[in-house]
């Protein structure tokens, strides 16, 4: 039982890893077809990753020792996050041990390396972008928590296989809870993996940039793990989005047909996830750097929303 | 055109300021500017006068002459141009300067500067412009000392320490960009002095693609002269081919046949046009609204693709020829024409629309590298910058040249001088031009598109006057008895519109740097020559 239990965590895990450069392509595919082009196949960036791991990886002479971890850190940080919440099922020894506060922890620890990274090197880009990443995080990372929150109150927990356990098992009602947290994760989300309006994933403006300008001096099997674990990070987004507040579908039991079935789901959603994505940055412009803060202001108000109606309406009811 | 109604005010006024004005001087060899010699010393007073008359600078030059070399600057008016010319001994090559009086001339004077070693006296800036460090402190390239080859020096030395304007304060930091980008565009280096997000100060290093035009054009004929004129800048080559060909035509009296002008007038619409097409996607690419870029880049393909198909040449690069264009326009070749004005005039209906009411696009356009009316007034801006910010002039109606002078162009012209205006400019002028294409179309004259070409044996000049998509250009030709080149200036729009963009880039954030000079598009490869 715990050894079956142990490899479809570790299945999970794989799938994450797997799965996140496809989300990536599939959001690509969709914004294409929305402006009219053919656009890349939905494979291109397994390729893109296969290709830059092939590469040299080249370094500034002014790159220190910490230049060189940042990419390694960056990455298993943000996929020992992923491997905490439930991809294809719900039982998972992994959520015993992190709870939604470690993943907050875990991926504050990749932010934090990857802004170090940034601006280890030196140039104005990489201290541009990291500056500007640490100003976005320090107002996402509370509206985050806030709305996690909220779930958290409602399951009496912060682990979230049990928040998702709790929706499943105990009922199916509208709360209107949930739905001020959805959306303040949502914008959270948006804001947090650099996805237009808040950052945009597809300029070469360096002036412009957050996310990109902190990765502006890495190559080669550097820069495929940073890429990679940028595309991990839109996938655990989408995946907390879809399996917490829609979590039907999901594999309650360690069986074979219930991961198969949960891994269906999954991809069902996030293929949803990916549509109504491209759909909003096709028809929104990037905002003005500035602006973030109002943005992600509306998403912490969301939560707070959400924390409050729940004390309001939902506590005793 | 006003027909110099003001010149007699003006000699009036500059004999007032004790300017003497050189008796040889034939006021009529320049048509249709006026030409006045003025002595070195009252260079710096002539520019005072025409300051406080109101007039433009429209830009500065020189050219080593015998044992003389000789300054020209023109100055516009009411559309009339006025040129005054001084001539400066090489042996103590000083002038007065006129940034004073009109701080856009400031890196045209840097260039004669550099380029023939006149040294401005009170000039406000003395560092070096175009001739980068490669160049030894004493030459000269454009003296007849220096060889057209140029003496490269086995190792270009570092471009290191241009002494850039430092901002001194608590909490600010250089950000150095260029001179390569990551897109695919010209080099060029810009250095931003910034606090936080808010640019203090921007200061551009240009010059990385001098191409030697003004040299290399010495001792070619009329044809190669205007094929030349075609590679100033790549995306303004009719305009610049038409302006060489202008100037020469005016000095040759060559009268241009009626035909040949239409032919003329489409190119250089069909030229604005598809320039105008591709920056308004390319402005809104860089605010994250990908939609437009893909959909403006398409019709501009597809605009482009016509000009292979009628024209046999995308950019329509060497379609003009002296004295008239390389081939006349089938009616096969006019039927497709208009088809695609039809088309693209359907599909504008539908896209621009979209652009003006998508709120996020405007947002972000709207108050954005504002150039104020009074700088864009002192800088002598032109074109879709100048007429963003209320400068409401176009070469094609205040100073009608053929055809132009039988059409009725319209020119808009707004106050708020932000990104927005600078876009609605350019759709609004790409209206215009399908109008003006739709009007030559129908009446398109019959007859030969060559006139014929007749060179008197003796030495003669020409100034041509055009507006390209980017502004006016303003081109000088002199042509020895030989009938080969002495000399030719062309000066692009992007003088004045690239000291714009380091003044409307004031109070923005550095993230709004690339949309601001998207906006204003000036060319590396026309200013740097």
């Amino acid at each position: 039982m715990n050894a079956s239990l142990w490899a479809l965590t570790l299945l999970q895990v794989l799938l994450y890893a797997a799965l996140a450069p496809l989300l990536v392509g599939w959001v690509r595919k969709i914004k294409a077809l929305l402006q009219n082009r053919k656009g890349a196949s939905v494979w291109q960036p397994y390729r893109d990753l296969y290709k830059l791991f092939g590469k040299e990886a080249r370094m500034a002479h002014t790159a220190s020792i910490l230049f060189r971890a940042a990419p390694y850190i960056v990455f298993v940080a943000t996929w020992l996050a992923a491997s905490a919440i439930p991809l294809i099922a719900i039982p998972m020894p992994t959520s015993a041990i992190a709870d939604v506060i470690v993943i907050a922890g875990l991926l504050a620890l990749a932010r934090f390396f990857l802004a170090l990274a940034g601006m280890d090197v030196g140039t104005a880009f990489g201290g541009m972008g990291a500056s500007r990443e640490m100003f976005v995080s320090a107002l996402a990372e509370p509206a985050m928590l806030m709305a996690v929150f909220t779930l958290a109150m409602t399951a009496h927990s912060t682990n979230l296989a049990s928040v998702v356990e709790y929706q499943l098992v105990n009922d199916n009602i509208l709360r209107p809870s949930y739905m001020f947290a959805l959306a303040g994760l949502m914008l959270v989300a948006i804001a947090e993996t650099g996805r237009i309006p808040a950052d945009n994933p597809a300029t070469h403006l360096e002036l412009t940039m957050i996310h990109e300008a902190m990765i502006l001096e890495y190559s080669g099997r550097h820069l495929a793990l940073m890429e990679w674990a940028a595309q991990l990070k839109l996938l655990l987004y989408g995946v907390l989005l879809a399996n917490v507040f829609f979590p039907w579908g999901i594999g309650q039991g360690t069986g074979f047909a219930a991961a198969s079935i949960g891994l269906v789901v999954i991809v069902t959603k996030l293929a949803l996830l990916g549509v109504a994505l491209a759909v909003s940055e096709t028809v929104l412009a990037k905002m003005r750097v500035f602006r973030v803060p109002a943005f992600l202001n509306l998403a912490l108000l969301l939560a707070l929303l959400g924390l409050l109606s729940h004390v309001i309406l939902e506590v005793g009811a | 055109m006003s027909g110099f109604r003001w010149l007699h005010d003006y000699l009036a006024a500059l004999e007032g300021e004790h300017v003497v004005l050189r008796e040889e001087a034939d006021p009529h060899t320049l048509p249709p500017a006026h030409r006045l010699m003025v002595d070195g010393e009252d260079w710096g007073s002539a520019a005072k006068v025409s300051a406080a008359f109101g007039h433009r600078h429209a830009g500065v030059w020189g050219e080593h002459i015998g044992d003389w070399i000789i300054v020209r600057a023109c100055l516009a008016f009411e559309g009339d141009y006025l040129v005054l010319e001084t001539p400066v001994s090489p042996q103590r090559p000083v002038l007065p300067s006129h940034s004073p009086y009109y701080s856009g001339i400031d890196r045209l004077e840097r260039h004669l500067q550099d380029m023939l070693g006149v040294a401005f006296l009170d000039h406000p800036d003395s560092r070096r412009w175009t001739r980068h460090q490669a160049w030894p402190e004493g030459s000269y390239p454009l003296r007849h000392e220096s060889p057209a080859s140029g003496t490269p020096p086995k190792r270009t030395p570092a471009d290191s320490d241009y002494p850039f304007v430092e901002v001194l304060g608590s909490g600010v930091y250089q950000i150095p960009v260029g001179p390569v980008h990551a897109g695919i565009i010209e080099p060029g280096h810009f250095r931003f002095h910034a606090v936080g997000e808010d640019v203090l100060r921007l200061e551009q290093r240009l010059g990385y693609v001098h191409k030697g035009i003004e040299k290399i054009a010495e001792g070619r004929d009329p044809e190669g002269l205007a094929r030349l004129a075609g590679r100033i800048s790549g995306d303004t080559t009719v305009a610049h081919t038409w302006a060489a060909c202008m100037a020469m035509e005016r000095a040759y009296d060559v009268s241009v046949p009626p035909l040949a002008l239409a032919i003329r007038a489409i190119l250089a619409e069909r030229e604005r046009i598809a320039n105008h097409l591709g920056d308004i996607g390319a402005i809104c690419n860089d605010v994250g609204f990908a939609f437009a870029h893909m959909q403006c880049a398409r019709l501009r393909e597809q605009w482009q693709r016509g000009n292979q198909s009628v024209f046999g040449h995308r950019l329509l690069m060497d379609r003009i020829v002296p004295g008239g264009v390389f081939r006349t326009l089938t009616y096969q070749c006019a039927e497709l024409l208009k088809t695609q004005n039809q088309d693209l005039s359907k599909e504008l209906d539908s896209l621009l629309p979209i652009l003006e009411d998508q709120p996020s696009l405007q947002d972000r356009l709207a108050n954005t590298g504002v150039l104020a009316a009074e700088d864009a007034r002192r800088l002598g801006v032109t074109g879709y910058v100048g007429k963003a910010s209320g400068m409401d002039y176009d070469v094609r109606r205040d100073h009608a040249y053929a055809p132009y002078d039988r059409l009725t162009v319209e020119s808009p012209c707004l106050s708020a001088g932000d990104v927005a205006a600078r876009v609605q400019v350019r759709a609004s002028e790409i209206r215009h031009s399908l109008g003006l294409l739709n009007c030559l179309m129908e009446n398109l004259p019959k007859g030969p598109v060559q006139a014929e070409w007749t060179q008197p044996a003796k030495a003669i000049e020409g100034i041509g006057v055009v507006e390209g998509w980017r502004g006016e250009i303003v081109t000088y030709v002199r042509l020895g008895e030989d009938g080969r080149v002495q000399r030719f200036f062309a000066r692009d729009p992007s003088w004045f519109s690239w000291p714009a963009l380091e003044q409307l880039i004031h109070g923005n954030i550095v993230a709004d740097f690339p949309v601001c000079n998207k906006s204003v598009n000036a060319s590396y490869s026309g200013h740097d020559l």
